[in-house]
């Protein structure tokens, strides 16, 4: 049952007792009755419901969904691409794996919608290579739609045709970034390209306008089509319009996947309320809000935010609302909605010496900040943790970071220096006096390196 | 190359998926490796061969993808999340346990060939830590005693087999 706090719209279905994947499930529950509504309309009037809803990517950038579709090249004369980011690799995040598992028409219908609004007549999902079981699940929902003429030739009898493919990764987090994710369906290493020129609304896949939208994002799409834009963006808060899929993971007693209002619930609310506090005889430490690239907050630091009206709240982490906006004005970011939590158990120095392994590990090696930058971080930490640490190590960190940040042709790089930056400065005890904080901790600690 | 005409039959169909043959790479790569395990040099320039390509470019694919391997792995390849969400959860100790379990290292197989033993990084299901995939399978929550119960029953059927 979903926490009375929560409210479910993309997961409504999700975990519900006889509610099965295929699409005569899906057709009981009303499935692509939206879909036959929205052929009967003009695109460039679905392109303004979905503007009117405010409706905000949920890849982790927020960029407004219905602007990103309307920067699209529609005068090249070239074909328009439509890409569904499903590499799902940001760690932390694990929302759009429900949604491909278990209700693949809601996607299937998001995706036609998107693709008729904007004229697309080919769309790829690229699916992240660990989620073999959720490929076969679209290509089978793929079948099935197109059986009924929801997907192909001559949808519906309008004389609009669409395809969509599943196109598998390969274990790589780089795809996750919409131009690697390009390079990578091209056939080659997914490095990605710079922008300026290539933005993908312009000089995309095969050099064509091409959309990329995430998962979550184009299910919210059916969803803003069947309610009427104006109607979901009073759903959350202005500019955080709709629901958001939201993903706890860490040391919390029920870690796991809700749906929630953005902005109506506070950080406190959701690990508190929902998730059920700290596990027993801990206390909170630390919390990554949206994916183990963003920038950690510390349980006890406060914030002076600045309101509409010129005054000024302070709040503490547990008072942020769940938003974009709100955890930005922290000076971090919601980000993918993966939050993980960490305990007074956990040493600072060891979770990110874990976190940067992963960066390190998948850094595509393009630009040598990155590639360089993240190796040596790793290595600073690893020392630190094997019983080497120096009283020079923690502006060493810094030092590194700050030569990454911007320097860099994807995001990637603070992805490397962002979590670097952040647990330094907030945790500067932990890695001035190490070794002295160590022997403190608490019993049960995680092995994390 | 010996593969079967159902795998042939699938690599013609996913070519027409798409507008360049390049873009076929990693689908060929998939399909080859799901038949024989892993991807020889034979198979590099088979899929070269196909696709029009000089071999270095499916080479360049083949090796920067985790995902794809140039040397054959056990029966069962164990990968365990190592990242931060299933190594707060005991990620390590987990790996650990199926060391022991095989007497084996992370990254190394068993002399039998059974068993892969790999770290990987994050997949993708924070929530329910620490979890490890077994070929294409998900085990979700696995603590001590899941692990020692999903070896056991790797080693049953190996014995079955033999």
């Amino acid at each position: 049952m979903p926490h009375p706090l929560e409210r479910r719209v993309l997961f409504r279905h999700v975990d519900e007792p006889g509610y099965t994947p295929d699409l005569d499930c899906y057709l009981r529950n009303g499935g692509y009755e939206t879909l036959k509504k929205a052929v009967t309309r003009a695109p460039a009037d679905l392109i303004e419901e979905v503007k009117k809803s405010g409706l905000r990517g949920r890849g982790g950038a927020g960029f407004p969904t219905g602007v990103k579709w309307s920067l699209v090249d529609r005068k090249s004369g070239k074909p328009i691409y439509l890409i569904v980011n499903c590499d799902e690799s940001e760690p932390g995040t694990f929302k759009d794996r429900y949604l491909v598992h278990q209700d693949p028409h809601q996607l299937i219908e998001g995706i036609m919608i998107t693709c008729f609004a904007n004229n697309v007549k080919q769309a790829y999902i690229y699916i992240r290579g660990e989620f073999p079981h959720g490929a076969r699940i679209l290509e089978k929902a793929i079948a099935e739609a197109r059986a009924k003429n929801f997907v192909g030739p001559n949808i519906l009898g309008t004389g609009y045709s669409c395809e969509i493919y599943v196109h598998r990764g390969a274990g790589a987090y780089i795809c996750g970034e919409e131009t690697g994710l390009i390079e990578s369906i091209e056939g080659k290493r997914p490095y990605p390209r710079i922008k300026p020129p290539f933005f993908p609304a312009v000089l995309g896949l095969y050099q064509c306008p091409t959309i990329v939208n995430n998962v979550e994002t184009l299910c919210h799409v059916r969803h803003i089509v069947e309610m009427g834009g104006e109607a979901y963006a009073k759903v959350g808060t202005p500019n955080n319009s709709g629901t958001r899929l939201i993903g706890v993971s860490g040391l919390v007693q029920r870690p796991g996947y809700y749906e929630i209002e953005s902005g109506k619930i506070t950080l406190g609310q959701l690990l508190h309320d929902i998730c059920g506090g700290p596990l027993p005889g801990r206390t909170f430490k630390a919390i990554i809000p949206g994916g183990s690239s963003a920038k950690i907050l510390r349980w006890g630091e406060t914030f002076k935010i600045k309101q509409k009206d010129g005054s000024t709240v302070e709040w503490s982490v547990a008072d942020i609302p769940m938003d974009f906006d709100s955890f930005a004005a922290c000076g971090t970011m919601g980000g993918s909605g993966g939050v993980i939590v960490m305990d007074d158990s956990v040493s600072m120095v060891e979770a990110l010496a874990n976190v940067i392994a992963f960066y390190a590990h998948e850094s595509c090696g393009q630009c040598t900040p990155c590639r360089e930058g993240s190796q040596w971080i790793k290595k600073i930490t690893a020392r630190m943790v094997h019983g080497e640490a120096r009283t020079e190590d923690a502006p060493l960190l810094k030092s590194i970071a700050d030569q990454i940040c911007g320097r860099t042709v994807c995001p990637m790089g603070e992805s490397s220096a962002w979590p670097t930056q952040s647990y330094v400065a907030k945790f500067q005890d932990e890695f001035t006096q190490y070794e002295q904080i160590k022997k403190t901790r608490p019993a049960g600690a995680p092995k994390l390196i | 190359m010996n593969l079967k005409p159902a795998t042939l039959s699938r690599i013609d169909e996913v070519i027409t998926h798409y507008p360049v043959k390049r873009s076929a790479v990693l689908p060929l790569l998939h399909l080859i490796q799901e038949e024989q395990g892993y991807l020889s040099k034979d198979a590099i320039e088979w899929v070269a061969t196909k696709l029009e390509l000089a071999p270095i470019n499916v080479l360049e694919v083949a090796t920067f993808y985790p995902m794809f391997r140039m040397e054959p792995v056990g029966r069962r390849h164990i990968k365990v999340c190592r990242t931060l969400s299933c190594a707060l959860r005991g990620g390590y100790q987990i790996c650990a346990e199926f060391e022991k379990q095989f007497g084996i290292h992370r990254g190394q197989t068993t002399p039998d060939g059974e068993v892969t033993l790999d770290f990987v990084e994050c997949l993708a299901s924070c929530g329910s830590g620490p979890v490890v995939m077994i070929n294409d399978d998900l085990h979700e929550h696995v603590d001590a005693a899941r692990a020692v119960a999903l070896a056991d029953q790797i080693k049953a059927e190996a014995k079955a087999r033999n």
